[in-house]
C-alpha cells in the first residue's frame, strides 16, 4: 500500500520544478493522441516548437498571444489568492473588448483614445466581476456557479450588439465597426503584430506581485484567502476585501479584451477570445498563483496555442489538441502541488 | 393574459418543456448525487460534452442507437472516476479539479470528433430516436400526447426522479451517501468508507451526466456540434442549488428552467417587437442568477462538500 504523509518542509528546488514536471508529463501523456493521429510524435511536436518560438516572427506571434492570457492568469491568480473563485475572466474579457471598442470608435487623438480605451475596459471587466462578489457577500451565491453562469450571459449580450445595433451594414457580418485609425496601438517591431498592449501586460505582472507581497491590501487579500476566521478575527473587512479583489480581478480581465482589440482586430467579434479567460485559470495554477510566475505559463500555453495550428496544417493532427493540453496541464499540475505538501511513502504490509 | 394562458397549455409547448427538461434533470441529478456526497463536480459542462460525441459516434458507426447510450455512460463514469481520483483519492481542489476535467474532456470531444469525422461543411447526422407513445397514456387529452409521446429517454427520466428519491433516502447506500457528505468523521467511524462511498457517488454522478450528453446528441440535435452542450452544465449546478441538493425539488427546478427557457423559445419564433434573439437566450441564464440569489440564503449545501477527507488528519 501507498500512503500520503504531510510534509514537514519542501526543497526549494522542487518547488521551481513543479511546474516544469508538470509540462513534461503533459507533453508525454498528449503524445499519445499524436500517435493515435497518426503522426510522429517528436515531428509534431517539433512543428509546434518552431512555429511558435523558431524565428523572431514567430516568437512576437507567441508573445501576442500570450499577452491576454497574461492578464486573464493575472486576474485569476488575485481572484484565487483570496479564494473569490472567479471563474468569469472569459465574460469580462468580452466585457472590456465590448467598452474598448465603444470608445475606441470615438474620433480623438491617439494617447487619449487609448487610455479612455484601457479605463473603459477595465472598467467593464471589474463590473462584470462585481456582480458575482456582491452576489455572494449580500445573497450568499456560490461565486463559481454565478460567475460561470454571467460568462453566457455577456457572450449573447455581446451577440446582441454585434448582429444588432453594430451590425456591419456593408458586408452583413455580425461584426462590430473598427475602432479609429488613430486609437489602433502602435506596433513595436515593423512587419510583426506585436503591439503596445504586450509590452503593458508584461509590465502588470510585476506591478501584481508588488501589489500581492508587498502592499496592505495584497496583504488582506492573501490572509483573507487562507483563512478568511482570522482576517476576521484580525479586524480586516472579509466582504471589503472580496469587493476589492473581484474589482482588481474583472479590471485586469478586461484589460485582457482591450488589448484584442486595441492591438490585434481592432474591432469586436463572436470569436474574438478563443477561451483566453478559461486559459487563465490554467495559466494562474502553472503559476501557483505568483504574479511573477503568470509570464512564462502564459508564454507556454501561447507557444502551444500558436504551434498547434502550424502542427495541424503540417500533420494533421486536429489543432484542438492545444485544448487537451491545456486541461491535461491543469490536472497535471495540481497533482504536482500535491507533492509540495505530502510525499508517498509505501506502507508494508508486516508495518 | 389568457393568450398566454393559452399558449402554455398546447400540446407543443408542453411537449417543448419536457423535452428541455430531460436531459438537465439527468445532469442535476448526477451532480447532486455527487455533491450529495461532499463533491462539487464542475467537470459536468465537459463531461456532458464528451458523452455526447462519444456516443454520437458510437451510434453513429455501429448504427445502434442503445449502443451509443451505453457508452454515453460508460465515458460519463469514467470522467467521474478521474474526478473522483483527483478530488477524492488524492484531496484536491475540487473547483479547480472540476475545470481541469471540463477543459480536458471538452478539448478530448472536440480533438476526437475531428480526428474521427474530419472537417466537413454539413455535420453528419444520425437517425436518433423517436417518439414512442404509451398506450393508454398518451390518450389523455393535452397531458398524453405531450408527456407520454415522447422520447424513450424522457420516460426513464421520468422513472429517474423516484428513484434517485429512494435510493438517497431508502437504502444503506443512500443513507452512507448522505453521510459522507455531512459527516465524513462519523461515517467513517460507523464502519462506511468515505473515500469507496463518494468514489461510488461520483462515478453514478458522472455516468448520469453521460446520459444526458446522449440525449443531446442523439435524440435532441440527432448531431454533434460545438454548441451542443453550451451551458447545460452549468445551469445543472445552479439548479442543483436552486433544488436544495434534494431529487424531487432538483427536478421540478429543472422543468421550472425548462419552462423559462421553452417560453423564450416561443418569444424568439413570434419575433416580439424588435429584441434581439440573444435578450432571450441568455434569460434563462439571468433567471438562473437571480433565483440562486432568492433561494441561496435558506439553502443548506450538505456540509462536508468541498472537504476533502483524509484518515489520518484529525
Amino acid at each position: 500500500m501507498f500512503r500520503l504523509e504531510a510534509r514537514t518542509s519542501t526543497p526549494a528546488w522542487f518547488n521551481l520544478a513543479l511546474p516544469f514536471l508538470a509540462i513534461v508529463v503533459t507533453l508525454i501523456l498528449c503524445s499519445g493522441l499524436i500517435a493515435v493521429a497518426g503522426a510522429g510524435v517528436t515531428e509534431a511536436y517539433g512543428v509546434m516548437l518552431s512555429a511558435s518560438l523558431g524565428d523572431s516572427y514567430a516568437i512576437t506571434e507567441t508573445l501576442v498571444r500570450a499577452a491576454p492570457m497574461i492578464f486573464t492568469g493575472l486576474a485569476v491568480a488575485i481572484a484565487f489568492r483570496a479564494k473569490f473563485w472567479n471563474i468569469g475572466a472569459e465574460g469580462q474579457l468580452l466585457a472590456g473588448a465590448v467598452a474598448s471598442c465603444a470608445v475606441g470608435a470615438i474620433p480623438m487623438p491617439g494617447y487619449l483614445a487609448m487610455l479612455l480605451m484601457a479605463l473603459a475596459g477595465a472598467a467593464a471587466g471589474a463590473i462584470v466581476a462585481l456582480v458575482p462578489a456582491t452576489l455572494r457577500v449580500k445573497f450568499k451565491v456560490d461565486d463559481v456557479v454565478s460567475s460561470l453562469l454571467l460568462n453566457s450571459v455577456i457572450y449573447y449580450a455581446l451577440m446582441a450588439l454585434i448582429e444588432g445595433p453594430w451590425k456591419d451594414t456593408f458586408s452583413g457580418y455580425p461584426i462590430s465597426p473598427p475602432i479609429e485609425d488613430s486609437a489602433n496601438f502602435p506596433v513595436l517591431i515593423e512587419g510583426t503584430r506585436l503591439h503596445l498592449g504586450v509590452i503593458v501586460a508584461l509590465i502588470a505582472a510585476p506591478l501584481c506581485w508588488f501589489l500581492i507581497a508587498r502592499t496592505t491590501l495584497g496583504f488582506r487579500i492573501r490572509v483573507t484567502g487562507e483563512n478568511a476566521e482570522a482576517a476576521r478575527y484580525g479586524g480586516i473587512s472579509v466582504q471589503r476585501v472580496l469587493l476589492s479583489t473581484a474589482l482588481l480581478s474583472g479590471a485586469l480581465a478586461g484589460l485582457a479584451g482591450v488589448g484584442e482589440v486595441g492591438g490585434v482586430h481592432f474591432q469586436v467579434m463572436s470569436d474574438i477570445s478563443p477561451g483566453y479567460g478559461y486559459s487563465g485559470i490554467v495559466v494562474a495554477m502553472l503559476a501557483r498563483l505568483n504574479p511573477l510566475g503568470v509570464v512564462p505559463a502564459a508564454l507556454f500555453l501561447a507557444a502551444v496555442m500558436t504551434g498547434a495550428e502550424a502542427m495541424s496544417r503540417a500533420t494533421g493532427v486536429p489543432a484542438f489538441l492545444s485544448d487537451v493540453i491545456q486541461g491535461t496541464a491543469l490536472l497535471a499540475m495540481l497533482v504536482a502541488l500535491l507533492f509540495t505538501a505530502y510525499r508517498i511513502r509505501r506502507v508494508g504490509a508486516s508495518a | 393574459m389568457s393568450a398566454v394562458f393559452e399558449q402554455i397549455f398546447q400540446v407543443g409547448f408542453l411537449a417543448a418543456i419536457i423535452r428541455i427538461a430531460t436531459p438537465l434533470a439527468f445532469a442535476t441529478l448526477g451532480e447532486m448525487f455527487s455533491e450529495r456526497a461532499g463533491v462539487l463536480n464542475l467537470g459536468i459542462e465537459g463531461i456532458m460534452l464528451l458523452s455526447a460525441m462519444a456516443g454520437f459516434t458510437a451510434a453513429s458507426l455501429s448504427g445502434s442507437l442503445w449502443l451509443g447510450v451505453l457508452v454515453a455512460v460508460l465515458v460519463g463514469a469514467l470522467m467521474g472516476a478521474l474526478h473522483a481520483l483527483f478530488t477524492v483519492a488524492l484531496g484536491l481542489s475540487q473547483h479547480v479539479c472540476g475545470i481541469g476535467v471540463t477543459l480536458f474532456s471538452s478539448g478530448l470531444a472536440y480533438f476526437l470528433y475531428r480526428l474521427i469525422f474530419g472537417q466537413q461543411s454539413v455535420p453528419p447526422s444520425i437517425d436518433g430516436f423517436k417518439p414512442v407513445a404509451i398506450p393508454l397514456l398518451s390518450g389523455i387529452p393535452i397531458l398524453g400526447p405531450a408527456v407520454f409521446n415522447q422520447f424513450t429517454l424522457v420516460y426513464l427520466a421520468i422513472l429517474a426522479v423516484p428513484l434517485a428519491a429512494f435510493v438517497l433516502y431508502r437504502t444503506p447506500w443512500g443513507l452512507s451517501v448522505r453521510m459522507v457528505g455531512e459527516n465524513p468523521r462519523a461515517a467513517d467511524s460507523a464502519g462506511v468508507s468515505v473515500i469507496a462511498t463518494r468514489f461510488q457517488a461520483v462515478i453514478l454522478g458522472g455516468a448520469l451526466m453521460g446520459l444526458a450528453g446522449a440525449f443531446l446528441t442523439m435524440a435532441q440535435f440527432n448531431a454533434f456540434t460545438f454548441g451542443v452542450v453550451s451551458g447545460r452544465g452549468w445551469v445543472a449546478i445552479a439548479l442543483v442549488v436552486f433544488g436544495r441538493w434534494d431529487p424531487w425539488r432538483s427536478a421540478g427546478a429543472a422543468l421550472l428552467f425548462a419552462f423559462v427557457d421553452a417560453l423564450q423559445l416561443r418569444m424568439q419564433a413570434s419575433g416580439l417587437g424588435h429584441i434581439p434573439y440573444e435578450a432571450f437566450l441568455m434569460l434563462p441564464f439571468i433567471f438562473t442568477i437571480v433565483a440562486m440569489a432568492f433561494m441561496s440564503r435558506n439553502a443548506v449545501a450538505p456540509s462536508a462538500l468541498l472537504k476533502p477527507f483524509r484518515r489520518e488528519e484529525r
